[in-house]
């Protein structure tokens, strides 16, 4: 899970680490009086922040200075409501000015590669770190962290010294990297990023933009419910997750349901590939319904991947490798039966591939229920082939 | 004498009176792995029913191993558990765990796969969120399904379960010296590259099938071990060439991997280590297929 940038900032202030004073706003309004606060607290110059999960806000004239209300609210006005690389800017952060003497880098994260933990740290900080370290990458540091001893005091000395910090800001920035650290083992962070992560000319180190991701896996051990963000979540995708469904919307036209994440992935391209002969018909969605397929589950999983309008035909992919394939063809019978039922009668083709563990019955179960708009088809490839040419067909719509 | 395992494995299930850990050891027995027993810290004494067979249950992986000479322990313990569990198999120096669990923290995975290294890998791991291994005919150490194919010549490592059965049933004819789901999180102990020469080692394998998908860079570094290291045919299939571009932020990843992690980006790489790509999973088989050396 993706943090917002205050939500990351309010992570990072309940472990102590310095952020600059600020509010999260929703209307222009709001956000002229949060700069009305700061000017009357003697801070008339306010920096408004789009809050989007995507980097190069900046570039995209989404983080601005405004001089007094007047104009905190003017700016607020043009950037909510702004489109950041698809992302539509609901909230500003108003956050008091900050006096930038040196913008650094600093960030924790996963090294899949070593299987460890990595510190990255760097004095060229800002909004060129990418380039900088494609172009001078001895002057983006990798420190490796070894998450039995995480970071102490001597260990950030050493991160921040890698970096090549200054020696005005090293001690400073030494004890924000111990205390991000603390944020990243103690949230159970995948990511945590300061970017930039400045020195003030009172010689403060503070952390000017936060970057945070959350491991879903561990959520079970935090109170994560308050990050819950339901403005950039999919109508569709958001009543999956409530039904527990992996599901996750793509922009075709055959709508998908296999068993496992690698089957569910591979079938998306076969399907892509088989497209290209039909017009370009491609994958409308991701659906793993998992191991052992019931036929609540089954229902569920069909009554989301129609209820996406671009479907116009539907793969029923599944691998009886533990999950039995009698099973997986009762539960296809009883969704049907389930959705005519409730008075929503499947009309869309759908198209099955059964295969493996007791893939001949749960072929004759399908065959014997004789429901006309299922087909059976021998092969994944096939399969695939089939319902590209039904969706380019367009029947049944 | 495949890889990993042997007829004469010795398997603990550590969590073997939950509802998982039974279905699958009963599901190992019928298949032929010799299930020694299981642990339980809160039922240690009793016995476990898998299947009709009769398996005691140990407080610990140390007491069941000294016990029952067990080699191999597969995890099935929930992932709140599963860190505890994993440290506490590599105390007990058991030579391979292998751990099913699936959501565990990568936290979790990171701690405890530091500690073998500090204890000195005298632990091999497998996993976490991995379907095990699977010597056909030997011996099937975790929930592959042991009736899809049958014993034979090709070696096979997948981070996927489904897509490593697929394959296995789609070859059932020519047969597996080992198959070994290796798991599909972030962080995982044993790797392609482990597998692979493992394979290139075992005088059972004679062609190496992995399958791949997308997301860091272990096929990219795979293949660069294929280059150098592995003189038996190799065939990949990748999967996730139609996935969209998650959600990245920040710079970090990029910064690291000096990787895409994209589909594309691994068949490149493997195709320039002369590894043949399939484009479908069925496709990847018939190039198995033509790999196999003439008998």
């Amino acid at each position: 899970m993706d943090l917002y940038e205050h939500q990351a900032k309010e992570l990072f202030a309940e472990y102590g680490v310095p952020v600059p004073r600020g509010t999260v706003v929703d209307d222009p309004a709001a956000a002229r009086a949060v700069a009305a606060e700061f000017a009357a607290a003697g801070q008339p110059r306010v920096v408004v922040k789009a809050q989007v999960k995507t980097g190069g806000r900046g570039k995209a004239g989404g983080v601005r200075l405004a001089d007094g209300p007047d104009e905190a609210e003017a700016i607020a006005g043009q950037i909510l409501g702004m489109d950041i690389k698809g992302h539509t800017v609901h909230k500003v952060l108003v956050e008091e000015a900050s006096d930038i003497d040196a913008e650094y880098y600093l960030s924790y994260l996963l090294d899949r590669s070593e299987r460890t933990f990595l510190a990255i740290c760097s004095v060229q900080g800002g909004m060129e770190i990418e380039e900088v370290a494609h172009d001078t990458p001895d002057a983006v540091a990798r420190v490796p962290v070894n998450p039995l001893h995480g970071v102490d005091e001597a260990r950030a000395a050493d991160i921040v010294r890698a970096g090549r910090l200054p020696a005005g800001a090293a001690d400073s920035a030494a004890v924000m990297a111990q205390l991000l650290w603390q944020v990243f083992a103690g949230e159970d962070a995948t990511l945590v990023e300061v970017n930039p992560m400045i020195l003030t000319h009172g010689c403060e180190v503070v952390a000017l933009d936060g970057k945070v991701t959350l491991d879903d896996n561990a959520a079970y051990r935090h109170d994560w419910d308050r990050f819950a963000d339901t403005s950039e979540t999919d109508p569709i995708e958001a009543r999956a997750r409530a039904r527990h469904l992996n599901y996750v919307k793509l922009d075709g036209q055959v709508g998908i349901i296999g068993n496992g994440a690698g089957l569910v992935m591979s079938t998306l391209d076969v399907v892509a590939y088989a497209g290209e002969q039909f017009g370009g018909m491609r994958p409308a969605n991701f659906l793993d319904i998992g191991g052992g397929a019931s036929a609540e589950v089954m229902a569920d999983g069909l009554e989301i991947v129609l209820s996406d309008p671009s479907v116009r035909s539907i793969l029923v992919n599944v691998f009886g490798g533990i999950t039995a394939c009698d099973e997986v063809a009762n539960g296809i019978v009883s969704a049907i039966g389930m959705l005519a039922a409730r008075g929503e009668p499947v009309r869309l083709p759908i198209v099955v591939r059964l295969d493996g563990n007791k893939a001949a019955e749960g072929r004759r179960i399908l065959d014997e229920a004789g429901i006309d708009v299922v087909e059976q088809v021998g092969t994944m490839d096939d399969a695939a082939r089939r319902a590209a040419e039904l969706a380019a067909a367009g029947k049944g719509a | 004498m495949a890889v990993f395992l042997t007829s004469e494995s010795r398997v603990l299930i550590q969590g073997i009176t939950g509802s998982e850990g039974r279905k699958h050891g009963a599901r190992m027995l019928a298949a032929g792995t010799e299930v020694v027993g299981g642990t339980n810290p809160n039922k240690a004494g009793q016995t476990v029913d898998l299947g009709g067979a009769e398996v005691p249950v140990f407080g610990t992986v140390a007491d069941a191993m000294a016990v029952t000479g067990a080699d191999v322990s597969v995890v099935f313990v929930p992932a709140a558990g599963t860190k505890h569990a994993v440290i506490e198999a590599i105390d007990a120096r058991i030579p391979l765990v292998i751990v099913i669990t699936e959501g565990v923290p990568v936290h979790d995975t990171a701690r405890f796969w530091a500690y073998a290294g500090k204890h000195g890998n005298k632990t091999r791991i497998i996993g976490p969120n991995c379907p095990g291994v699977a010597s056909p005919g030997k011996s099937n150490a975790g929930i592959i399904p042991a009736d899809i194919t049958s014993e034979g010549r090709i070696g096979l490592v997948s981070k996927s379960g489904t897509l490593t059965y697929q394959m296995m049933y789609e070859l059932r004819d020519i047969g597996f010296s080992t198959a070994v789901g290796i798991g599909g999180d972030p962080v995982i102990g044993t790797t392609h590259i482990d597998c692979l020469e493992a394979f290139e080692a075992d005088d059972e394998t004679d062609a190496i099938v992995m399958i791949g998908e997308i997301g860091g860079d272990a096929e990219e570094r795979a293949a660069a071990f294929i280059e150098r290291r592995v003189s038996k045919p190799v065939v990949a299939y990748v999967a996730g060439f139609t996935a969209p571009e998650g959600k990245t932020m920040g710079h970090a990843g990029a910064i690291v991997s000096g990787s895409s992690g994209t589909a594309q980006a691994k068949k490149e790489a493997l195709e320039k280590a002369e590894v043949r790509v399939g484009r479908t999973p069925s496709e990847t088989a018939r190039l198995v297929r033509d790999a196999m050396p003439a008998q």
